[in-house]
């Protein structure tokens, strides 16, 4: 046990996510070493995020003000909204530079046995959205494991009485694989989602 | 390092020993995040009983046997055994039954009802359940295969897995006395049905249609039990439901979400 201040730091750091008591003191010591003006600068930093951030009240991605960056981007396509589970598949997304339309966040995927149904998710939200009709295909790119099928398998029996344009993203083999490895489920897949080559 | 395989140096001895390796079947019932790209994995196995497991690097999209770790995957396993948890070392697909029930959603929350009570029921680690195993098994592949309509093979495995696990109901003779029946009132506390003299306060009085279809779910009659109505049906998942709560103690969580 340390005195007072330097022991409370070490608990605080102790409480994120990975890291041990072990770590939790290297990066104790660490930030007493540090130079003062790099841990004010990340102090104000964790302030901030706190304060600053919240979600976007449209899409339910990570924002700094009422509507995040994307939902207020006018050149965005009104047309198609894509479904994801956490804000983080919103930067995935976004970094492939394929997709000019917008998102909605559910903020996870139906799972009971965790105790998650549908209305733990941001779903009320999402038909919502789709009341004025301007939004006319919806894709949907939960993740490609069980919870994210089922959701997916969920919102389309929702969806498709709306007469609207439902895709589910394409799974298949992964670029720069080898096709022997792959395993049988996503193999199947690659098949049944196969296309002509023109 | 979380369940690395034993030592491969025997210090005591000075030299190198084998990793102890075993090969099972499996139903995997769950799995949790861990680390950066790993998973435990919770297994129903044949020979083995429950078993918790490692399954490295599983969540990265490179990984060649993430797909076939996934809750409803019937699979054939090797496992290397750890200090604390055992490491999947590698895993072929018996039966791909996440992909079928992945894609109709109230076969996918009956399933994880399943999956759940297994993992309740089936209680200590390490010790073998083949015939709660088998059941899975037979039930999933019922489920996936369409064969009855789902809420009643819920319903089926609950009252049979719960018949393996010693907490066999009644639905014919009394529970306490052994007078044949058929009788009135149904107490989950008693152990099923119990005669007018046994009758315990606060049973419930479900209609005789409905008793009859809890005994042909526990036996497997199914072509009595499609018969049933939905008031029935109903009324039978109720009684299934409070019977397991009452054993278990603390309800299931995904019953709540299932979808008939």
């Amino acid at each position: 046990m340390y005195e007072g201040v330097v022991q409370d730091l070490i608990d605080e750091l102790g409480r994120l996510p990975g890291i041990g008591p072990k770590s939790a003191q290297r990066i104790a010591f660490y930030l007493l070493d540090a130079d003062p003006v790099d841990v004010r600068r990340f102090a104000d930093v964790l302030i901030e995020v706190k304060e600053k951030v919240r979600f976007c009240a449209t899409c339910g991605n990570v924002a700094e003000s009422e509507t995040c960056r994307i939902c207020a981007d006018p050149r965005r396509d009104q047309s198609v909204l894509c479904v994801v589970e956490e804000s983080k598949d919103v930067v995935a997304i976004e970094r492939t530079r394929e997709f000019r339309g917008r998102y909605h966040v559910l903020g996870g995927a139906i799972s009971p046995i965790d105790g998650r149904g549908p209305d733990d998710l941001r779903i009320r939200e999402l038909m919502q959205r789709l009341a004025d009709g301007a939004i006319t295909e919806i894709i949907l790119a939960t993740d490609p494991n069980l919870e994210g099928e089922a959701t997916a398998t969920y919102l389309t029996r929702l969806l498709k009485p709306l007469g609207l344009r439902v895709t589910r993203l394409a799974s298949g083999l992964p670029v720069g694989g080898d096709l022997e490895y792959a395993d049988e489920v996503t193999l199947g897949r690659a098949f049944e989602g196969r296309r002509t080559v023109d | 390092m979380y369940g690395a395989a034993r030592t491969p140096y025997d210090e005591r001895h000075g030299r190198m020993v084998p990793v102890a390796l075993y090969r099972d079947e499996a139903v995997v019932l769950r799995t949790q995040k861990l680390g950066e790209a790993d998973r435990i994995v919770t297994l129903l196995t044949r020979h083995h009983g429950r078993v918790r497991a490692v399954a490295k690097g599983v969540r990265r999209t490179s990984s060649r046997f993430g797909s076939r770790v996934e809750p409803f995957m019937h699979v054939d396993l090797q496992l290397a055994e750890g200090r604390t948890l055992d490491v999947i070392t590698q895993v072929e697909t018996l039966d791909a039954y996440a992909g079928r029930l992945g894609n109709d959603y109230g076969a996918y929350t009956c399933g994880t009802s399943m999956l759940e009570s297994a993992d309740r029921l089936v209680g200590e680690d390490g010790h073998p359940a083949a015939q709660q195993y088998l059941l899975l098994v037979g039930a999933l592949r019922a489920l996936a295969d369409r064969r009855h309509p789902s809420g009643l093979i819920l319903d089926s495995f609950l009252l049979r897995s719960l018949a393996i696990a010693g907490y066999a109901p009644s639905f014919d003779t009394c529970a306490r006395c052994g007078l044949a029946g058929p009788h009135r009132a149904f107490n989950p506390g008693a152990g099923g049905m119990l005669c007018a003299d046994c009758r315990l306060p606060g049973s419930d009085n479900p209609a005789p249609e409905t008793v009859r279809l809890l005994a042909a779910l526990l036996s497997g009659l199914w072509p009595q039990a499609e018969a049933s109505g939905d008031r029935a049906r109903r009324e039978a998942s109720g009684l299934v439901a409070a019977y397991l709560q009452w054993h278990l103690e603390r309800g299931l969580r995904s019953l709540d979400y299932v979808d008939r």
